[in-house]
């Protein structure tokens, strides 16, 4: 705040102010429902999830073999010209170990995310899913090698929820 | 020269940054718009053009908020512009209020950020949920100090950087705010009470993290025909800089913000500024995390990759160091009302190199300051050079 300015304005209240009724306040729960399409890329990709495999787009320009796959080659701008699958193993590039919920709230077991390289897509590229069957969190490393944990097929419906989660493995 | 005018800053205004407040997002405009007016010697018919600068409308429950803020900043009847690139909007809005007046359209510009982000049950960051791929990422559950989480792992890793040296941003950070009227959360804490926090989402803990809050912030913008008139003392803009990043996140090396560098470049350029850490005499980077003003030092060229935590380990960055940054406090110590807290450090560092940072007053003859802000799904770079 600038020296020459004496007063800055703003009243504070408490959170429990509004619980307690000591302010004055409208609520509203908003009721928005959304269905959307997966797209021309990413169907494709969920169909073949649904068969047990990952399918990445390539471009033959700058010669990247892209997870998620798209139709269009950013880079490049132009469509993308081809389709190759890649392996359900791969690398944790980073990860996270989270104790909070996406609403804000704790959880007693931690959630374990991570952004996984595959093996066969372009260096650097890659998906965020959920690690397990991981042990001790703190056994985590960047660079631990994982592999896709599969429903099983009757249970696959074409959805990233198709793979459980990544597991560690020694290879 | 960049544009057909050159603009200047002529006044600034904020108010608290507070996890609640009474005032509504209208009333909060209202209050830093008129403080930056009062403190340019000027009124609102002096104003030609207003930008508001106002992050998700999902805070609020108001959609299409910025409408719905016009009037508290001064929009009755004038050319009127909101802009939104996520946390970045705060040092995109004076980016924007620049190109109304430098393109010679309008010879002045009312600058407006706004936030209010308690009014989102329980906690504002459930609205950050719907941000994520809804095919791809929301059924993995996804919430936003994950993103912070994997970004700062993959940081410490490249780099191999410890906790320890992160943790003393949230300390200064916290210690400057001491000294800012409006801050939050100014505190004097140790390493040991960061890295003794609540762990959120590894490695993120709560010491780490910037708190949820309520602000705004403003300032006027001129044309240099009109700077001569109302001050001897104007702030220049003289560089101005942005740039985004694919939004396939999880195909970056989280570890760098390219685009950062890109909009620093852009700017630096503009400013004809060569040598990022002699040239600037001190820097407000995005700080919403601790390593975040680490990473953000980086990619402002502000040293070389990898090396911010030693230069705040040597205390650099302190207030009295080579290269301070945050001497507002940053959004550890003062709060992240999201666009009014970017905008808030393009305010201090207007203050600062007008010498009216009082207690936070950084020593020496300054000339040229930077500040940042940063937003999307880590991807966006904004940046703003002033000279005075």
């Amino acid at each position: 705040m600038s020296a020459k300015i004496k007063h800055f304005p703003g009243e504070e209240i408490e959170t429990k102010d509004f619980r307690e009724g000591k302010v004055l306040f409208e609520s509203f729960h908003p009721k928005a429902k959304y269905a959307w399409s997966a797209g021309i890329a990413i169907s494709r990709f969920l169909e073949e999830l649904k068969n047990g495999r990952i399918i990445a787009a390539t471009c033959s320009k700058c010669k990247r073999i892209m997870v998620p796959p798209r139709i269009y080659c950013e880079k490049c701008f132009k469509p993308t010209d081809g389709w190759t699958y890649v392996k359900d193993t791969g690398v944790i590039n980073t990860f996270s170990v989270s104790f909070i919920a996406a609403d804000a709230s704790r959880l007693k077991e931690p959630i374990v995310v991570a952004i996984i390289n595959l093996d066969g897509a372009s260096e650097g590229m890659g998906i965020v899913h959920r690690i397990g069957e991981y042990g001790d969190w703190r056994e985590i490393k960047i660079g631990m090698r994982v592999k896709a944990v599969w429903k099983p097929p009757e249970e696959r419906t074409g959805a990233i929820t198709d793979i459980k989660y990544f597991k560690p493995i020694k290879e | 020269m960049f544009g057909k005018k050159r603009v200047a800053i002529v006044g600034a205004g904020v108010t608290l940054f507070r996890r609640n407040l009474k005032e509504t997002g209208k009333e909060l405009a209202y209050h830093a718009a008129k403080i930056a007016l009062e403190q340019a010697g000027m009124e609102l018919r002096d104003i030609q053009s207003v930008v508001m600068g106002t992050a998700p409308d999902a805070f609020d429950g108001v959609h299409m908020k910025g409408e719905y803020l016009a009037d508290g900043a001064g929009a009755y009847h004038k050319p009127y512009t909101r802009v939104f690139v996520g946390g970045g909007t705060g040092v995109f809005a004076p980016l924007a209020g620049w190109w109304h007046v430098a393109s010679g359209q309008f010879d002045t510009c009312l600058v407006v950020c706004e936030e209010k982000m308690s009014s989102c049950y329980p906690h504002p960051q459930y609205a950050f949920t719907t941000i994520f791929d809804p095919i791809l990422e929301r059924p993995i559950g996804m919430n936003l100090i994950w993103i912070f989480a994997l970004e700062m792992n993959r940081y410490m890793h490249k780099h191999n950087i410890k906790k320890e040296d992160i943790a003393l941003v949230s300390v200064k950070n916290k210690r400057n705010a001491l000294d800012n009227p409006m801050a939050q959360l100014a505190a004097n804490i140790t390493v040991e009470d960061v890295l003794n926090s609540e762990i959120m989402a590894w490695p993120v803990q709560r010491l780490d993290v910037s708190p949820t809050s309520d602000g705004a912030a403003a300032a006027v913008l001129v044309s240099e025909d009109v700077a001569k008139e109302v001050t001897d003392n104007p702030v220049w803009i003289d560089g101005v800089g942005w740039c985004i990043d694919s939004t396939h996140w999880t195909d970056r090396d989280l570890y760098y913000p390219d685009y950062v560098e890109y909009a620093a470049r852009m700017a630096y350029k503009m400013a004809g500024i060569k040598n990022p850490p002699k040239e600037i005499d001190v820097a407000e980077p995005y700080d919403p995390f601790d390593y975040k003003e680490l990473h953000h030092m980086e990619g402002l060229l502000l040293c070389k990759k990898g090396e911010a935590p030693k230069l705040t380990r040597e205390g650099v960055t302190q207030r009295d160091g080579d290269l301070p940054t945050c001497p507002s406090g940053g959004l550890l110590g003062c709060g992240n009302p999201i666009a009014a807290a970017g905008m808030m450090k393009v305010c201090e560092i207007f203050w600062q190199l007008r010498g009216e940072a009082g207690k936070r007053q950084v020593p020496g003859d300054l000339r040229t300051g930077v500040a940042q802000a940063w937003g999307d799904l880590m991807q966006y770079g904004s940046v703003i050079v002033l000279r005075r």
